[in-house]
């Protein structure tokens, strides 16, 4: 019985912040944020070098094999930084689909590459969850038409991941022919997503599994948020308590008064066990996998709205420098702002976890 | 993270689910809160300390099992008495706050003459710590400790000494040293509530009921050897224990509980042709609890695994009291919007629900979030302990500054 980070884990995390202290300073962020493909190519360049790519391919395709808690332990500092950088859909999601349902020859194709860092694939599984705006793309004799919304690590990528309206899985290639590519932008400036129109585009389907690739990488995709939401809230809560220890007013540190002592602790208080559930979610989805859903539904929905209130809370610590763009606390708000809404805000994903344990009586 | 117990732990969860088996017809039912335990309560409690399921690490000497500290099996043996819904044993202040004080503090004379008896139910504690000006200030007490002819004379009052009308013996906070300061002039006595002087007053609050009392002590005459520890001792002496309290109301398990009682009330309760969990707004509140208790489960394998481990708890044990209580409380107000108007049912009315118990639960552990240190209290202790913020200035400070600043407008944000 061990509830708690490995040694290994520990390891990793700190070594990924270490990276991150030197390679995602602040300037560096408000750069990428700047452009129109925010994702960072020496960031990216060091974390290959700490062999984050290869994290979740299987050791027989060149990678090492590592669990979703491995990912998530990442997740936490990726956000703690603000990191723009590719994660979520090509570190994470994208070999999970490839090792769960790829075929051999997908498999060869890409996770050996993958790991190595030498592509990257963005996965639009959104209408997945809830289609927006009329969205959803249709598989029919072998070729996929309609729209998918918030692909993930848009930019750059090599290839998407796109699940279609049964929920099977395609790989597409960025150029493949019909396919137009929108970017689509959003309060947060660090991560990169995008509109993907199919117009009777060939595709190269994974296995017809009647959606249960893609309920994984739903499961996946909600903890690896999660985590970043943490890692958000932390980094804010930090902020918010440094500032009060600093910052002062009536001749002593606003810190010391009661009511901004208070607004410090009860984002404390809500934040810490969110920190056990994601690691309780992460785990699951490789040790417990019946149980993960209901877990990663969980934890999405308990941090989105726990960190929700952590960003006002921490922003409103800081007085107006909070409120400007001078300290840049804004890039953490935006980014748990994100992590709420994506793959699901806290109602909807509540409303699966409800009928996951049979409590909606079918209509 | 390993979430198995290994084999040597799971021989020792079914040993447990077979004695429970066994010896579950012998289990007295729920017990009412703060009354003394009946016979049956105490032969259940014995059986448990035989077994080892209750008092467990408490030697054997002094009238407990005496096995060495595990954390684990521990653990489990509350996780497979709230399976069975079964009393894992006796839940007072005297097994909680006391005998732990005596073990580390006590006399061997006081041991071995209080704390088996306490054990098994025979002797009951009340508690003698809070009085009218002294709350979250608890050192600011006043109830004085005179020395006369080899005797305390105590004189004051006390409140929020629950079970004080069916207790035997209270432990109580007195004020032997006048000139002291405020934190070393305390004293932890422990005497009978038998002794004339003492008049124990009901305190009935909002639930309508008197799960409190106010103890007043005029002339009380107690031999100067009841005390623990030394004289002037009694502020470490007590704070030892409410380590012990706060710890007590923030069991996992029993908000698995309450979540487990408000799923299954919100499938029984109708609302027209369907059910509360049906729902929708109720649902979604409903799973948002759900999760909360979920965090809570894994925030306390975190600490355990943590003390396994020989670390501090850290800030994920800081937040326990105030969280617990938080979301215990969310649990009672979700059970009673979704009865509705039924939810309003109370004083035995025909119609109630579980005898009221939602409505006693969301008043009571309005109480909890206040009492054992109160909301705000606990807030200190995470932004100075655990966010280690700057402490509030003392209040001599302040008014020094003040009169310096004479004339000045001041704005100050005053303490709790």
């Amino acid at each position: 019985m061990d509830f708690g980070l490995s040694q290994d884990q520990q390891i990793l995390r700190d070594a990924v912040a270490r990276c991150l202290a030197d390679t995602s300073p602040l300037e560096h962020v408000r750069e990428c944020a700047g452009r129109d493909n925010p994702l960072s190519d020496t960031i990216f360049g060091a974390l290959h070098d700490l062999a984050v790519p290869a994290m979740l391919v299987p050791e027989e395709h060149g990678g090492l094999g590592m669990t979703l808690l491995d990912a998530a332990v990442v997740a936490e500092q990726l956000a703690y930084a603000v990191t723009p950088a590719p994660f979520l859909a090509s570190v994470v999601l994208a070999p999970i689909a490839l090792s769960e349902a790829g075929t051999n020859k997908q498999k060869c194709q890409w996770l050996p590459k993958i790991a190595r860092g030498e592509a990257r694939i963005g996965v639009a599984i959104s209408a997945t969850v809830q289609a927006r705006d009329g969205a959803g793309v249709q598989f029919a004799e072998g070729k996929l038409s309609g729209t998918a919304l918030f692909c993930l690590d848009f930019e750059g990528a090599d290839a998407y991941l796109v699940a279609d309206a049964g929920g099977r899985l395609h790989l597409v290639p960025a150029l493949a022919s019909g396919l137009k590519a929108t970017r689509l932008t959003t309060i947060d400036r660090t991560r990169s997503v995008g509109e993907l129109s199919f117009a009777a585009v060939e595709t190269d389907p994974l296995a017809d599994d009647g959606g249960t690739a893609s309920a994984r990488l739903r499961d996946a995709g909600r903890v690896i948020l999660a985590a970043d939401s943490l890692g958000a809230g932390q980094a804010m809560i930090e902020k918010a308590v440094d500032y009060a220890g600093q910052r002062e007013q009536f001749g002593r540190p606003i810190g010391s008064f009661q009511a901004v002592k208070h607004m410090c602790a009860e984002m404390a208080a809500r934040h810490e066990p969110c920190r056990a559930l994601v690691w309780y979610a992460a785990h699951v989805f490789d040790a417990l996998p019946e149980d993960a859903s209901l877990a990663a539904c969980h934890a999405k929905s308990l941090t989105g709205d726990v960190h929700r209130f952590v960003a006002r809370t921490a922003t409103e610590v800081h007085g107006g420098m909070g409120f400007t763009d001078l300290l840049g606390l804004h890039y953490w708000f935006k980014r748990i702002g994100f992590d709420r809404q994506v793959l699901g805000g806290p109602e909807a994903v509540r409303a699966e976890a409800a009928a996951l344990q049979g409590w909606t009586r079918a209509a | 993270m390993d979430l198995d117990y290994g084999p040597q732990y799971d021989a020792f969860r079914a040993e447990i689910r077979a004695f429970i088996d066994a010896h579950r017809h012998l289990a007295p039912p729920s017990a009412i809160r703060f009354s003394r335990p009946s016979a049956e309560a105490i032969r259940w409690q014995k059986l448990l300390i035989e077994h080892g399921y209750t008092a467990r690490t408490i030697p054997a000497e002094y009238g407990g099992y005496g096995a060495a500290p595990d954390i684990l099996k521990l653990r489990i043996i509350a996780e497979e008495f709230s399976r069975a819904r079964l009393p894992s044993g006796l839940a007072n202040q005297g097994i909680s706050m006391l005998v732990p004080t005596l073990l580390e503090l006590g006399t061997d004379e006081q041991k071995r003459r209080w704390i088996a008896a306490t054990l098994t139910g025979e002797v009951v504690w009340c508690q003698g710590y809070s009085e009218p000006g002294a709350g979250s200030d608890l050192a600011n007490l006043k109830t004085s400790a005179r020395i006369e002819n080899g005797e305390f004379v105590i004189n004051g009052q006390k409140i929020w000494t629950s079970t004080a009308k069916q207790a035997d013996m209270i432990f109580c906070l007195v004020r032997t040293e006048l000139e002291a300061s405020k934190h070393s002039g305390i004293s932890y006595l422990i005497f009978s509530m038998d002794i004339p002087g003492i008049e124990v007053r009901p305190l009935k609050t909002m639930t309508g009921h008197a799960e409190f009392n106010e103890t007043f002590f005029t002339n009380v005459r107690v031999p100067v050897d009841q005390i623990v520890g030394q004289r002037g001792q009694g502020w470490f002496v007590a704070n030892a224990t409410l380590g012990h309290e706060r710890g007590m109301l923030g069991d996992p398990d029993a908000l698995e509980n309450r979540l487990q009682a408000l799923i299954g009330l919100m499938q029984q309760e109708s609302i027209g042709e369907g059910r509360a969990i049906d729902n929708a707004v109720l649902r979604d509140r409903l799973v948002a609890l759900q999760a909360e208790v979920t965090a809570m489960k894994c925030n306390g394998m975190r600490i355990l695994s943590n003390s396994l481990k020989g670390e501090p708890g850290g800030m994920a044990k800081l937040i326990v009291k105030l969280q617990s209580c938080e979301v215990a409380h969310q649990i009672s107000a979700l059970a009673i919007d979704a009865m509705g108007e039924m939810g309003i049912l109370y004083h035995r009315s025909p119609r109630e629900r579980d005898g009221g118990a939602w409505q006693w639960n969301y008043m009571f552990q309005l109480g909890l979030i206040i009492g054992g240190g109160t909301a705000q209290i606990q807030k200190n202790i995470i932004a100075e302990r655990g966010l280690e913020m700057p402490r509030e200035p003392k209040l001599a400070r302040i008014s020094d500054e003040a009169k310096g600043a004479a004339g000045m407008q001041t704005d100050r944000q005053g303490a709790a």
